[in-house]
Parts: structure tokens; sequence; C-alpha cells
């Protein structure tokens, strides 16, 4: 141990999306001077705060805590293809209670108990059952769609007005509620992870997981526990989506999220294998990713188009990870060979 | 129990399962049992069925490929868009769709296997390349007008007393049976199931491992292709959202048909059983009307779910032998 420890932006695999995150705000710095706007710019416009930025955040709330609960799942080696039919299930959910006159509160707790419920099945599959994580969650996916249109009566379900819209809406020092609570939600879970021994028993489950059965450790209990922590932030993101648009739509809603939060965490630097794991990185890749799709929308590239680069980029990310481009790198820099 | 009984136990199942269905809904619902419902339903499932053919092959290997119900709504708008917009002959334009599906599959097996990627997500980002593109050629739908196309939709054949559209029936028969020589009664089929088995144990023998996966992938590419193409036949139209969650049913056909997720081990008769337990249980829907359309999907996952399970039951009693 007589080396010094590497400078964190040479350890930290999470700097990488944020450099990602730099270039496309200078991106859209630029663009936004060419046109006369400010993409900077901060004003308060009745006790708001109101910037493009702030919007990035904001729009990007749910693609943050998918990605949360997303890491937790990867690090042990797993995957969850079911986080965008478990936003369906508990948005439709909430918006029905809220419809039928029940308050906020419940339908927030109902919400997530069904996320929870999702959760938990995802992790009984794989854990229990030792179905395969993408098989696993795939049935979740198409059954759970079914599901969230029977809770729903299988239309559009519009939210009444209440207190419910101020997850979505609603101000804290004039700052959007939903980014702020995600914020807190990844430090909570940052602390209990890297505090705690809770992160290295989920990377030595996602690592290998026989010898830290040997170990001693409950490998199947941590992985169950990593699917219901992805349920339930699957869940929590339904709600702040249908409480920021006001409805909730059982077969669109969250329908392409999946990839968005798997891209999230494999930018940030969390390996598919498995055994590794970081908050951060994922944290700024869902950022990079709401950006993307916002200089995409400035730069004038249609909506419908838009996974077009998306897919480009996290096929690029993805390669540019993979042990035999690592080699190839290797190889460039002979002095340096990993 | 022989080991050959062993094997064909998820076959058996999943045939006794369609015809327990096939019958409980003729006995249900009157007019069930008759030429022209039993046509619907083939007809009705041809594209899932040309799609579940080709993925099977993927599935053998112990891959799998998320981008064909993508493939196939891009091949519909592509065939679409270069008869109406420039001009091309239908045929031209079907051979063109389908050299494209083969590409993008093999594209994809490339970074698959040169990158050591995991196969869901290079077929999960594939499935939004094709997605995005086929919204980049046209958002809306697009009716082919082309006077040889129409006869192809037009075409007719009387069987009994009912009109047949005969054409997509012979494409997924014709589908169906060279992807049962191909995995049945090839050395490409036997490689894909070695491969499936067990890769590193198959890279030992010296078989042609890379190779092997990246034709299952191209072959998988074109059959999503050809679904799309065959959908033309019957609606006339190109539509960049056909195919949505496509992909999904031709899974769970396969893996109800008794086809192992894990690779190496299933049958092509079972992909078509799963095809036509699929059709059955959507037609049943329909002819009763007092379901939601959404019970399909949570019937569906069930016996999905139901089928991996007795698959991990199998398996273990393979083992412990």
């Amino acid at each position: 141990m007589g080396e010094p420890r590497p400078r964190f932006w040479r350890r930290s695999p999470a700097v990488w999306p944020l450099a990602g995150l730099l270039l496309l705000l200078a991106v859209n710095v630029a663009d936004g001077l060419r046109e006369g706007r400010n993409f900077l710019s901060v004003t308060l416009q009745d006790g708001r705060l109101v910037s493009p930025v702030i919007d990035i955040v904001k729009n990007g709330s749910y693609g943050l805590v998918l990605a949360l609960g997303m890491t937790l799942v990867i690090a042990t080696g797993g995957i969850d293809l079911s986080v965008g039919t478990v936003m369906a299930v508990a948005g439709g959910w909430a918006a029905r209670l809220l419809l039928d006159g029940h308050g906020a509160a419940t339908a927030v707790m109902a919400a997530l108990a069904a996320a929870l419920a999702c959760g938990l099945v995802n992790g009984l599959l794989v854990a229990g059952a030792r179905i395969q994580p993408i098989v696993a969650t795939l049935v979740m996916m198409v059954a759970g769609r079914g599901l969230a249109q029977l809770l729903t009566g299988g239309k559009v379900v519009q939210i009444p007005p209440g207190g419910f819209q101020w997850m979505g809406h609603g101000l804290i020092a004039g700052l959007p509620v939903a980014p702020l609570l995600v914020t807190a939600l990844y430090l909570v879970t940052w602390a209990g992870l890297r505090r705690s021994a809770a992160g290295l028993f989920l990377e030595a489950a996602g690592d290998n997981p026989t010898a830290s059965r040997f170990a001693g450790l409950a490998t199947g209990r941590v992985r169950c526990l990593a699917y219901v922590g992805c349920g339930v932030c699957a869940g929590l993101a339904g709600l702040i989506k249908i409480s920021d648009i006001g409805s909730a739509d059982p077969f669109g809603m969250g329908s392409t999220m999946e990839l968005d939060a798997i891209f999230a965490v494999v930018v940030g630097g969390t390996a598919l294998s498995g055994g590794r794991l970081c908050l951060l990185g994922s944290f700024f890749g869902a950022l990079l990713l709401q950006t993307l799709t916002v200089t995409m929308f400035y730069l004038g590239v249609p909506s419908a188009v838009a996974p077009v680069p998306k897919a480009v980029v996290i096929i690029a990310a993805c390669l540019a990870q993979s042990e035999t481009t690592r080699r190839w790198f290797a190889r460039l820099k002979p002095g340096r060979a990993a | 129990m022989s080991p050959r009984w062993n094997a064909r136990l998820p076959l058996l199942v999943t045939a006794t399962i369609l015809l327990l269905l096939f019958g409980a809904a003729g006995l249900m619902y009157p007019y069930f049992f008759s030429t022209g419902n039993a046509v619907n339903i083939l007809t009705a499932q041809s594209s899932v069925g040309i799609m579940a053919v080709g993925l099977t092959l993927v599935i053998f290997a112990g891959g799998i490929d998320l981008s064909v119900g993508a493939v196939a709504g891009c091949a519909t708008i592509l065939v679409a868009t270069l008869v109406e917009r420039h001009g091309v002959h239908p045929v031209v334009a079907a051979a063109a769709a389908l050299a494209a599906g083969a590409t993008f599959g093999a594209g994809m097996a490339v970074l698959i296997e040169r990158f050591r990627q995991p196969p869901f997500l290079i077929t999960l980002a594939g499935m939004f390349l094709a997605r995005g593109c086929a919204f980049w050629i046209s958002t809306e739908s697009v009716e082919i007008r082309h006077p040889f196309h129409r006869q192809l939709v037009d075409f007719m054949m009387q069987l009994g007393p009912v009109g047949v559209h005969p054409l997509p029936l012979l494409i997924f028969g014709a589908v169906l049976l060279a992807g049962y020589v191909l995995a049945h009664h090839t050395r490409f089929g036997r490689n894909l199931l070695a491969i499936g088995g067990s890769e590193s144990s198959a890279r030992l023998m010296g078989l042609p491992v890379s190779a092997t996966k990246i034709a299952a992938y191209t072959l998988c590419g074109l059959t999503a292709a050809l679904a799309g193409v065959v959908n033309t036949f019957i609606t006339g139209s190109g539509n960049s959202i056909y195919g949505t969650g496509m992909e999904l049913d031709a899974i769970a056909a396969v893996v109800i048909g008794g086809t192992l997720l894990t690779g190496g081990r299933g049958q092509m008769p079972g992909t078509l059983c799963g095809v036509l337990i699929l059709g059955t249980i959507k037609s049943a829907l329909d002819f009763d009307g007092r379901l939601d359309a959404a019970w399909t999907r949570i019937i569906i996952g069930t016996l999905l779910l139901g089928f991996i399970l007795l698959q991990r039951l199998l398996l273990r009693r393979l083992e412990r032998r």
C-alpha cells in the first residue's frame, strides 16, 4: 500500500458521464448563444427559479430515481426490465385511488406498496426460484402492463387537483420538489450503502455469489432486497411522473424507461456483470441522458427519431467499456498495459 | 424415464395445453370450432410465428433478440415508402427490406461477439435504433397502392365456405418448415444447440462458435423483416409503430413451446404450439368480449412464468440423474 491513492478523476468511473454531461452542456450553451438564448440563465418568476438547467433536472427526476434502483439490481449482477411497467402500475393505481376520492397519503402509500410487491415478486423469482433476471423481469414487464390496464380500467386516468400535485409541481426555496427529493434519496442510499456493510454485501453478491455464500452472506436475501428496492424506486418514479403530467397512461407510461435506466447505470460505470457499483456515476449518467434528450430537442431532432442517437450513444458507451476495447487501448500505450 | 421422454416432455405439455385451451374455447363459444376461425387465428399469428422461428434459432444458442418487433415495424414502413414514394417495384422493395433486416441482425451479432457484450443490451439498443429509423422514414402510416401489391393483398382462395388469404399462411408454413429442417436436421442446428448447452465446450470441440451465432442473429433479423413484409400483405400498408411489444409475444411463444431460454434445449414444433396457444387465447378473449384485453397480457405473462418454472423443475431433475 505504499502507492499514493489515485486522484479522484482517475479513480472514479463517475468522471466519464460527468465529462459527457459537461460536453453536452457546452453544446447547449454554444447553440443557445448562436440563437441568442442564454442556456445558463436563471431568473426568478413568481417565487420560482426558472432556468433550462433546472428544467433538465426536474424532467430528469424520474430517470434519476429509476437509475438509483437499477444500480442496486445491476450491482448484484442482475437486471430489471420491468421498471417501466412498475411505473405504470404504481402510477395507475395511485391515480385510480385519487379519482375515487382517497387522500394523497393513502394513494402514495398504496402505490409504493404495489411497487414493492412487484419488486418482491421479481426478487423471489430471481433469488428464490433461480430464474434468470432477464426472464423473470420480462414476465413482470408483460403481465404488469396488463395489471396497470386493469387498475385504470384500460384508459388514461386524469388526476383530480389536490395536494398530490405538490410532488410534481411544488417548490422548496424556489426549486422544484421532485429533484430535491430524488437527490435526498441518493444521499440516503449512498450513506446506507457506503457507511455500512450493505454496499459491500451487494457488490459481493454480484461479484461471486458462491464465494459470498460460503463466506456467510445470505446472497439470496441480498439479491431479493435489491429487486425490492428497485421496485420501490420505480413506483416513486411513477408517482412523480403522474403528479407532474396530471394523468396516468397505463399503455405508454414508462414504456421505454427501462433502457434509459440501464443506460444511465452502465454509462455511470456500474458493470453489467455485477460486483461494482457507483451511485454518483448513475446520477450523472441519468442527467447525461436527460440533457441528451433536451439537446436533441433544441437541435431540432423530431422526438420520434430521438431513440436513434440515444441508442448509438448507449452502444458506444458499452463498447468503450468492453474488455476488447480496453485491450486495444492497452496495446496503444505499451508502458501502461493493464 | 428415458432421456428421450424427458426431452420431449415440455413439447408434450405444450401440445396438451394447446388442445385443452382450444377444446375449452370451442365448448364455451359457438362457432369457435370453425374453419373460418382456425384460419383467422393462423393468419393473425403468421407474422409473430415467422418472427418466432428466427428467434428460436437465436434462443437455441443461448442468445436473445429484443429488436425483432422494431425490425418488423421498420420493414413495413421501408417497403411502403420505397414503393409509394420512390417508385420501386414491390418485389425489389421487399428484397431490400429483407436484406436490411439480415444486415441489421448481423451487425448486432458482430458487436455482441466481437466486444463480448450481453445480447439483451445490444438488441435492446437495436430495438430503439430500428424503431427510431422507422419513425425517421415516416411517422405516418403509408398505404401501398401499387397494382402488383394490391393483387397480392386481394389474392383470396376459397376453402370450403370461407375465403382464405393464402399468402401469409404459405410463407409462415415455408418458414416454419425451413426452420425445422435447419434446427433439427443440419449441422448448423446441432451446433446452435451445442453452443447453447455450453459455449466453452463447443469452442473446445472446435465448433465455429462465433460464425454460428452471427448466422443465427442474421437469420433472426431476416425473419423479423419477413414478418413485417408479410404484414404489408395483410394490411396493405406500412406503419412505423407496427410490432410494438411483439418481441414479447415472440419470446413467449418460443418459451411456451418448451425451448429453454438458457439455450441448448428446445424444439421448433414447440414454437408452433406456442404461437397457436397465444393465438387461441387472443381469439377466445375476442369471442368472450366480457374480459378486458388487458387479461391477454396477464394470462400470457402467467403462462410464460408457469412454463419457465416447469423447465426449472425438469432441468433440476435432469441434473440430479
